[in-house]
């Protein structure tokens, strides 16, 4: 440390410190720009969630809607699948994109090809890739149910979308198809971040693959694995195109989840006020969702850190 | 390190071709449905290969739907209004929450994120008032507005990461040097994160062109204005609707932008290894 040096450095930091005005000032344009476009529409959902808006007007009705929605005999079952729906899409997800990153991060002929290949699901717009799945589900002529009918394994055609199970599990895989590629990206280069020497040591202290992998790669992409499970959780809670071009929410309701529900509350029926009140529910649980997984998180990383 | 057996590197393609089969299945569908005449799309009993598959959607589309063409420029051109509109947001954002001590940082760090929570579907109705009172109904602000800002957080992550890994010292020279503000902001960040910058530019380009459905069909009536996702839905008559066609024009449609993102690719993986994605 020469202590010109450090002078200099004392003074860039002091710099930094009061810098807190131009700070903001770069920040300001993001966060008017949010206030205006997010910020406002929420307090408005809000607002509106203690009127009966619709088409003819509106008038405060105070408490009435939510009371309305939590003795809804419905609406339990919605939040449930909900929450079934993203439990399961997001694990699924996670586990694919690991298993995919892990494949195309081995050194073998065609890797530069594979990952490109990889991609089409993530940048194709959503709309279009379910179309795509809209013919692969088709009980007659989908290819599915076609090679299945040939193998003999089904007998007849089988509407995927056509049965409250089938719909919903058919749903979660297109959701797993879309989501799955950019978890692979993220994850992939995650790996490839992770120092070689690390394995190299490993190597020859002679662990397998199998436990360089549960004791090397795992907990050296931890942080972007939390991230990227917690990121498309919130994505996957609030997924609305999948469900609504390959079902709208059918058939008798079973793959309606509370953003469809939301939807359709405010949109196709016009009650605006009560599906405000819907929509509020939807950031409430999210918010908590989100805070609990933080907070979870901070306990095992303290554990963590004890040991 | 040791070497894969050729037993074990069977497996792998194995496993490599399961996993591949899965995220192409859709599009090999979309193409085997384009290439059969509409009336014999629907013959059972199921046939996986027919003598009478033929390019002819290919060119029928164009007259079926006039302005597919259009949807096609449509959404390629609003993606990347998009994505410059949020990126001139993200720069200067991500660049003070990268560099800066200050006041509130946590707490405004944190609200950015917490915008993830909120996805278009749920605020519609006031963001229908709000777009309408800016006179944007009908217009490409009215799909571009709205995506650019849900797009914001995102982008202020990836890049305020990657911005953190430039070394600082660069920039305290450029100061010492009597360089001010924004000169060093504009001469000495930004070209040092030009890889940073492809990949947060990339990543919102995909999610601004992968995500125009919600906001084209809840705030957009003009049919010149569509883009691919929401046009391609004219397929879907009154009377019936034109599979093979709806199929060709889907693949027809996303060819520009996979173009695109076969040249960018690369720097999307590399961008992320290099530090986007850590923490």
């Amino acid at each position: 440390m020469v202590s010109e040096n450090s002078d200099y450095n004392s003074k860039w930091q002091n710099l930094v410190r009061s810098q807190t005005f131009y700070a903001w000032l770069l920040i300001a344009p993001s966060a008017l720009f949010l206030i205006i476009i997010v910020g406002w529409p929420l307090a408005e959902t809000v607002r509106l969630s203690f009127t009966d808006a619709g088409l003819g007007g509106e008038k405060y009705i105070g408490w009435y809607n939510f009371e309305k929605l939590l003795n809804s005999r419905k609406y339990p079952g919605i939040v449930g699948r909900t929450f079934y729906w993203m439990f399961l899409s997001v694990s699924l997800k996670m586990i694919l994109g690991i298993i995919g990153a892990l494949l195309l991060n081995v050194k073998l002929k065609g890797r530069a090809a594979f990952r490109v290949l990889v991609m089409p699901p993530w940048v194709v717009p959503m709309a279009i890739g379910c179309i795509g799945w809209l013919w692969v589900y088709n009980g007659h002529f989908g290819i599915i149910a076609g090679v299945l009918m040939h193998l003999g394994i089904l007998d007849g055609p089988f509407e995927f979308l056509a049965y409250r199970n089938s719909a919903f599990y058919s749903a979660v895989v297109t959701d797993v198809w879309v989501g799955t590629p950019m978890v692979t990206v993220f994850f992939l280069a995650a790996m490839q971040g992770v120092s070689q020497d690390l394995y190299e040591a490993a190597y020859v202290d002679g662990a397998s693959r199998w436990y360089r992998f549960r004791r090397i790669t795992i907990p050296q992409i931890m942080p972007v694995i939390i991230t990227m499970s917690l990121l498309s959780a919130i994505w996957t809670f609030n997924s609305f195109e999948i469900i609504w071009i390959l079902t709208e929410g059918g058939p008798r309701g079973a793959t309606t989840t509370m953003i469809i529900d939301t939807y359709k509350m405010a949109i196709a029926n016009y009650k605006f006020g009560y599906g405000a009140t819907r929509a509020l529910m939807v950031v409430i649980l999210l918010a908590i969702f989100s805070l609990l997984y933080l907070i979870v998180l901070n306990k095992v990383n303290e554990r963590f850190k004890l040991k | 390190m040791e070497r894969f057996t050729i037993f074990q590197k069977i497996l792998l393609y194995l496993a490599i071709a399961v996993f591949m089969t899965f995220i192409l299945l859709p599009f090999f569908e979309m193409f085997m449905a384009s290439l059969r005449p509409l009336q014999h799309l629907f013959r059972s009993p199921y046939q996986f290969w027919s003598d009478d598959m033929s390019f002819q959607a290919y060119t029928d589309i164009w007259d079926t739907v006039p302005l597919l063409g259009r949807y096609i420029f449509n959404s390629v051109f609003l993606a990347t209004v998009t994505t410059f509109l949020c990126m001139s947001f993200v720069i200067p954002a991500a660049y003070s929450f990268a560099r800066f001590k200050f006041r509130g940082k946590k707490i405004s760090l944190g609200l950015f994120l917490g915008v993830n929570m909120f996805a278009g579907a749920v605020l519609l109705i006031p963001l229908y008032k709000l777009l309408r009172s800016f006179g944007f109904l009908n217009t490409y602000a009215a799909m571009f507005v709205p995506g650019a800002a849900f797009l914001v957080p995102t982008g202020i992550w990836l890049l305020k990461a990657y911005l953190e890994k430039i070394p600082i010292e660069l920039e305290e020279s450029a100061w010492i040097d009597g360089a001010s503000r924004m000169y060093i902001l504009k001469r000495v960040v930004l070209p040092l994160a030009v890889p940073g910058l492809i990949v947060v530019a990339v990543a919102t380009f995909i999610g601004a062109y992968a995500q125009q459905f919600l906001f084209a069909i809840t705030f957009n009536q003009k049919r010149e204005f569509m883009p691919l996702p929401a046009g391609i839905f004219e397929f879907i008559g009154y009377q019936s609707v034109i599979w093979n066609q709806m199929m060709a024009a889907s693949l027809v449609g996303i060819i520009p932008v996979l173009i695109i993102f076969l040249f960018l690719q690369k720097y999307l993986v590399e961008g992320l290894t290099k530090g986007a994605v850590k923490e």
